[in-house]
């Protein structure tokens, strides 16, 4: 809710003294959720590091961040739809029937350049987005409902049209599978690319008004409504936008592994929800930042390759994440409580 | 059972000396551990020649059902369904040894023939159709990293769920093999789940847990490719040994370009079509699942129940850069 309060005062003129000092204190908040992503992730390699220094490894950092990368780009589409008060589960399905449907190009049709793949991934991941995001819009049915539904129908097709059948390696051009191998450094050249996306959606979502109005959508889509706000326009290229990146996200997929079966993203949408949520995007909508989803996404996978280094099951590898995931809902339901609190209290003091 | 008499008695093209001629049009319903798997794709289709091409040679109604993930929970579902469908017979690779039991012993008890390939489930079925011996899988797995390791050096395992009935054996056989090797040292098993985004992160883990790991063993086809392509980079093609199980489409890249020199596996095709006749046979009432009990599987030959009413495929074959060209699945 606190970025609700950022939103409406951004969209609104200052009428009162309170404005900035409100705004000032809505920053504060907003980058203190960040920092606090920022300062677990540290805690995190420090703690690793100290009981087994090769965590930092070079090739060990570029490992983590090649996991990380499909995660925080879907995590770039899911933020802006969660951010509305929606969530779309589909993306794990549209990236699997991506990657299957845009790798095959390059056994059907030989010679295929490269680009020419990623545009069908991306359009067949806009199909999915916008199939989603008209039932949601137009439809006005629940999210959760159409994408849980979209989420089995699309696995469904994926497993008829793939039936057993699979992309190889061997099939593939090494000039295709080099995206996901080469790197700068310990930087996978995609994980480079995704932090540029990162980068552009963020100033999108804060500087743009079409960003800022699915703020304030999510944070109360009644008074949105009420306040000339076109939201089923907005709500619907937000999953288009969705859509698409899951479907960019196939033909990475496809490119990272090599092996393309119709199980490529199984249970993505859970994965990429829970980044989201734990880096501090609210799942009731109206706060949370992209730069906070994608960092949500390198956090879990830290801890993943972190219990990997160590040795410790695999199973507690879900349990943390699932106890990441309540602290994050805690301080957010506490932050925003507070800062209520606060902001009334000064409009009191003040006088509206 | 209604869907016998359209078969003349005469024309029954496989009576065997044991008994009753081959009935025709039984339901049998092949499960794999899941669908859209390429191993059980290349066992069960018609194309390739695995257990539905059988069925279809002799006259039944074959159908492949599963769920779409490697688990109990997904695949129980889907053997309750075939049941109410009217299963003549089943051919199952089981998710689990003792989950499905419940479920197949009640079948068995009505007349329903249940037949396990690739995993088995020794407490719930009439005939295990087993790819190769356990012993034979396990030690040349092995054998090919020993040769590659002269020997010696840490090495690890990437296996499937920990679960998982078949890759358990082979892993127990393994150790056993290892014992020849003193100085080979197995460091670490751990589980992709058959899936290859898992089996990617897991092999990770190795590489950087273990920075002197000089060779990888995955006995799945799922992991072995995953693991591949972790591998197939200038730092560690070649420095990292891999073998296990492979199927040759999945491996040509990577035996071409040096990251897997040898890796085994056995003829998935052929295992599917063995465990379909066999299945066939027992629900005509031609053989039981005793021991010495002998069949003729079509093209394949002539095979015969052995100790623990298991039928065995033959040795485990090793595929290398000078033959993995002449296969296609």
């Amino acid at each position: 809710m606190s970025g609700a309060m950022g939103a409406i005062n951004a969209t609104v003129p200052p009428a009162a003294p309170s404005g900035p000092d409100a705004r000032r204190l809505v920053d504060v908040v907003l980058r203190a959720r960040e920092l606090g992503i920022v300062a677990a992730l540290a805690a995190l390699v420090i703690v690793t590091t100290a009981l087994e220094p090769r965590f930092l490894d070079s090739q060990n950092i570029e490992f983590i961040l090649s996991n990380t990368t499909i995660f925080a780009f879907l995590a770039v589409g899911e933020a802006m739809v969660v951010i509305s008060r929606n969530v779309d589960l589909s993306v794990g399905s549209v990236l699997g029937l991506s990657a299957y449907l845009s790798s095959n190009l390059f056994t059907q049709v030989h010679g295929i350049p490269v680009p020419l793949v990623f545009l069908v991934g991306l359009a067949i991941g806009l199909v999915c987005g916008v199939l989603n995001g008209a039932v949601v819009a137009i439809g006005r049915v629940p999210s959760l409902v159409v994408t849980l539904a979209s989420l089995y129908i699309i696995r469904g097709v994926d497993v008829w049209v793939v039936g057993g059948g699979q992309v190889v390696a061997n099939n593939l051009p090494s000039s295709f599978l080099s995206i996901g191998t080469s790197s700068i450094g310990p930087v996978p050249v995609m994980a480079l690319g995704v932090g540029a996306v990162v980068a552009v959606a963020s100033y999108y979502m804060k500087k743009f008004r079409s960003g800022r109005e699915l703020y304030a959508i999510g944070s109360n889509p009644d008074a949105a409504v009420l306040a000339g706000l076109r939201t089923g326009r907005r709500v619907f290229v937000a999953f288009a936008v969705s859509g698409a990146i899951a479907g960019l996200a196939g033909v990475l997929w496809a490119a990272d592994y090599g092996t393309i079966d119709s199980t490529a993203g199984t249970n993505y949408e859970l994965q990429v929800v829970a980044a989201v949520v734990v880096g501090g995007v609210a799942i009731f909508g109206g706060s949370g930042t992209i730069a906070g989803a994608a960092l949500g996404a390198l956090l879990l996978e830290s801890i993943n390759t972190a219990l990997y280094v160590l040795g410790v099951s695999p199973f507690w590898d879900s349990a943390i994440a699932g106890f990441l995931l309540i602290v994050a809902i805690a301080l957010d339901k506490g932050i925003s409580t507070r800062l209520t609190g606060a902001l009334r209290k000064r409009n009191l003091q003040y006088g509206t | 059972m209604g869907a016998v008499m359209t078969a003349g008695l005469g024309m029954a093209p496989a009576a065997t000396a044991a008994g009753h001629p081959l009935k025709k049009g039984l339901k049998v319903f092949v499960v794999p551990k899941n669908l859209g798997n390429s191993y059980f794709t290349t066992a069960d289709s018609v194309k390739s020649g695995g257990a539905l091409a059988a069925l279809k040679a002799l006259g039944e109604q074959g159908q492949e059902t599963s769920g779409t993930a490697d688990s109990p929970s997904s695949q129980l579902p889907v053997i309750q369904a075939d049941l109410s469908k009217g299963a003549n017979a089943l051919v199952i690779s089981a998710t689990d040894p003792t989950a499905l039991c419940p479920t197949l012993n009640a079948a068995m008890k009505r007349g329903v023939v249940v037949v396990t390939y690739d995993s088995d489930a020794p407490a719930c079925r009439s005939l295990f159709i087993n790819q190769a011996s356990p012993q034979g899988i396990g030690a040349v797995e092995v054998d090919i990293l020993a040769k590659e390791l002269h020997n010696q050096g840490q090495i690890a395992v990437v296996s499937a769920s920990a679960s998982d009935t078949n890759q358990n054996t082979w892993i127990g056989y393994m150790k056993t093999e290892l014992k020849k090797y003193p100085k080979m040292k197995l460091v670490s098993i751990v589980y992709g789940n058959d899936d290859t985004a898992t089996s990617t992160q897991v092999t990770q883990g190795l590489l950087s847990r273990y920075p002197n790991l000089k060779g990888i063993i995955s006995p799945t086809t799922v992991g072995i490719a995953a693991a591949a392509a972790v591998l197939d980079t200038a730092k560690y093609r070649g420095k990292v040994k891999l073998t296990g199980l492979g199927t040759p489409d999945e491996m040509k890249k990577y035996v071409a370009d040096g990251t897997v020199q040898a890796f085994a596996l056995w003829n998935p095709a052929s295992l599917g079509y063995l465990a379909a006749y066999a299945a066939v046979e027992l629900a005509s009432h031609s053989i039981t699942n005793a021991k010495g009990q002998s069949f003729t599987a079509g093209k394949l030959g002539k095979f015969t129940v052995g100790a623990g009413h298991t039928v065995l495929l033959g040795p485990p074959f090793v595929f290398n850069k000078s033959n993995i060209n002449k296969f296609n699945f």
